[in-house]
């Protein structure tokens, strides 16, 4: 199958590793992928915080970008929750009925990862090999947009070697939000404090999500407390097997100094 | 039929009732974040009613459908309201009630204070309600020398407390026993001196205080969970049989009523009492649920006044996106399930109304621009949707109220370079190389600018990584 990455800018800019990471995996599986570089943001930040009239080139760009693909991946439940259930009021609210009907029909042809691979292809064995003590947080958008329910779980439970343990109140949000994290940047480290007590409960060695979105500010808390504890992409985990070693360009948790 | 176009509906009018805090989200949200007994009350007590609601909402099958039904029924009342309000007012004055009219807050609040006052009475019992908090009506009335005394155990206590209500269902919730003691000792007429922090002790003494005050006042003030428009009953849903007593027992009931919360037919109640009830405090069946029509010769008030408040509600109707607001049947379930509510407190809101239904009912009413921080006072984690028994889409209702808010200069202009860059990939390529993030921040993010500094009080930023994901792609 020829499917066309939809990267997203936050896996692009500060993630490439996830990215990465999905390329393998699916060409691993036997697909080809393509990487239309017209691609940049979907427009979701410009839309959650307030910006429509903003993110309306960002939606047509994402939509004449996409369309000529059958399949279009991301490795993110948030940026395709956007494409799914934004775009197309985007543009209506612009009064471009017409795109607003192009946006819906790439929306339908457009899946997150663990949709995709459970869904589409109809595997939870990839061949993954991960020997850690791992943690599943279920982000929201995968969670309550896209209802991607057990998927990555039943993934995760064909990877050889991974102990995969249950995350405490995992369906409460870890308070990032897009800009709530800054705008609100006391409530969302609250919210985020009582997502690391979790995780930390758990004894995993790694906590890993469907988005890069959320794994950037949970790894930040981990990270600030110096934790040890790693946050890792899905994909990264599935890419993984015994000979590969890890994904993408040199694997590192989310630390600065 | 010709059409008089009369200009947009008007907000709820400033500098009366509660529909507006006194600072932003943000900085009222850390009071709140600071204090251990709210956190640890509102973690309880929301962990508490999920699981209890949760359970019994598991066991009807069909609790789907009656969401639907639910939000189908709300969504026929908002699309003809005119004609199923002018419906109600002629059941209620049918059946010996008189319907009045208010426009806003300060139309109310005098419609109310008018009619106590003719009624030589200068004390009247309330029954809990959002609407008379919203309009300021204990305030309005104190004002004209008239005592007005909450009966619902919480309201009372909130009160005496001269505090402020933090939660739709459960006001008190950040108040702790030994707190509620200290309150009913300095301020309850009458308290037994030796009063102990026992809940059972702090409940006698309050029966105590109230069954004197029920029999003794003649003037009652309710609010309206529904209205039936085909049969002009009224209908209150409550657990402590105190609003039972106020509807009742005196001679005259006045009910302030929200226009939104007419219903067509009886019928429609049977939706509703099912969905209240497990949403709201994880019961199957409420306790006291008091229907009344009109005035009963020899049987309960003898007078029946309906005040029907607008109060900004017209303004939210006709926002086509924003009317579902109005399908807030006030069970809280939002606030139980909000991670943000759970751990800023209801205060944070400002408004007497809270939590996600708060945030984006209070902006509709007042007009965004008076409580312009509240439609961001969400992560947009979809809790509140799944939760609510008749499916408002409060995620889509705050994006949507974001666009409609005033935003920072500084913000606009950040925004609006962003999608400049964005929509050209050479630019954005070329700006991922440039402005790697810490850059600009220095050694561990410290050096941010605000607002993006928020982000380093409690999380690290990520390190740039060697190479982009299109510089990796371009060089395989």
């Amino acid at each position: 199958m020829r499917i066309a990455l939809f990267v997203t800018c936050l896996a692009d800019t500060l993630f490439p590793q996830a990215a990465v990471a999905t390329v393998r995996l699916l060409e691993r599986l036997g697909h080809e992928v393509v990487f239309p570089e017209g691609q940049t943001c979907c427009g979701q930040m410009h839309v959650n915080t307030g910006y429509q009239a903003e993110a309306l080139p960002l939606v047509r760009r994402h939509v004449r970008t996409f369309e000529p693909y059958d399949v279009v991946v991301a490795p993110s439940g948030s940026c395709v929750g956007s494409v799914r259930h934004q775009h197309a009021m985007v543009a209506r609210r612009a009064g471009d009925e017409r795109l607003a009907g192009r946006a819906e029909a790439v929306g339908r042809r457009t899946y997150e990862l663990s949709e995709f691979l459970v869904d589409v292809l109809g595997v939870t064995d990839v061949g993954a090999y991960y020997p850690h003590r791992v943690t599943y947080h279920p982000t929201c958008h995968s969670l309550r947009m896209l209802r991607v329910g057990d998927r990555p779980l039943r993934l995760l439970r064909q990877v050889r070697g991974l102990d995969l343990v249950e995350l405490p109140q995992g369906e409460q949000c870890c308070g990032f939000g897009g800009t709530f994290a800054v705008k609100n940047a006391d409530t969302s480290t609250a919210m985020l404090a009582d997502k690391l007590r979790h995780v930390l409960s758990t004894g995993a060695d790694v906590c890993t999500a469907g988005d890069a979105s959320c794994l950037m500010h949970i790894g930040g808390g981990l990270s600030r407390l110096r934790t040890g504890v790693r946050t890792v992409h899905l994909a990264e985990i599935l890419a993984a097997t015994e000979s590969s070693g890890p994904a993408g360009p040199a694997e590192r948790t989310a630390v600065t100094a | 039929m010709s059409r008089t176009f009369l200009g947009m509906p008007a907000t709820a009018p400033r500098g009366v009732g509660h529909l507006r805090g006194d600072e932003p989200f943000p900085a009222a949200a850390r009071r709140g974040l600071a204090d251990p007994q709210l956190r640890r009350n509102l973690g309880h007590a929301t962990t508490t009613i999920r699981a209890k609601s949760g359970a019994v909402i598991r066991e009807l099958p069909d609790w789907e459908q009656l969401r639907a039904a639910g939000s189908a029924i709300k969504a026929d009342v908002l699309a003809r309201l005119p004609e199923l309000l002018e419906q109600l007012e002629a059941a209620v004055t049918a059946a010996g009630g008189t319907v009045h009219w208010a426009a806003d807050a300060v139309a109310a609040n005098r419609i109310v204070t008018d009619l106590v006052a003719a009624t030589g009475s200068d004390r009247v019992i309330k029954v809990k309600s959002m609407a008379t908090q919203e309009i300021g009506l204990n305030e309005a009335l104190e004002a004209a020398g008239i005592t007005a005394v909450e009966t619902d155990l919480a309201e009372l206590i909130v009160q005496l407390g001269e505090d402020r209500p933090s939660h739709i269902l459960v006001p008190a919730i950040h108040r702790n026993r030994a707190e509620i003691r200290e309150i009913f000792l300095r301020a309850m007429p009458g308290v037994d001196p030796g009063l102990t922090d026992d809940p059972a002790a702090l409940a006698a003494a309050a029966r105590r205080y109230l069954r004197q005050t029920f029999l003794t006042t003649p003037v009652a003030v309710s609010g309206a969970n529904f209205a039936v428009a085909e049969t002009g009953t009224l209908a209150v849903v409550e657990s402590e049989g105190n609003g039972r007593m106020c509807v009742t027992l005196p001679e005259t009931l006045i009910t302030v009523m929200g226009v939104e919360k007419v219903v067509p037919t009886w019928r429609d109640l049977e939706v509703f009492l099912q969905l209240l009830p497990r949403a709201s405090t994880g019961e199957r069946m409420n306790p006291y649920t008091s229907m009344w029509t009109g005035v009963t010769p020899g049987d309960g008030p003898q007078a029946f006044h309906l005040v029907l408040l607008d109060n900004g509600r017209s303004a939210v109707l006709a926002d086509e996106v924003g009317r579902q607001a109005l399908h807030c049947i006030r069970c809280s379930a939002c606030l139980n399930v909000c991670p943000v509510y759970e751990r800023a407190g209801g205060h944070a809101y400002g408004s007497v109304y809270p939590g996600p239904i708060g945030a984006v009912l209070s902006p509709q009413l007042t007009g965004v621009a008076d409580n312009a921080s509240l439609p961001y006072a969400s992560t947009l984690c979809g809790a509140c949707y799944d939760a609510c028994p008749v499916k408002i889409n409060i995620p889509e209702l705050l994006v949507h109220l974001r666009d409609r808010a005033p935003h920072p200069r500084a913000e606009a202009a950040a925004m609006a370079a962003a999608a400049y860059v964005m929509d050209r990939p050479a630019l954005y390529a070329a700006a991922q190389r440039g402005a790697r993030l810490s850059r600009l921040a220095g050694r561990r993010g410290r050096g941010l600018p605000p607002p993006l500094s928020g982000w380093t009080i409690g999380r690290d930023l990520p390190q740039p990584p060697p190479r982009t994901f299109r510089e990796w792609w371009a060089r395989r």
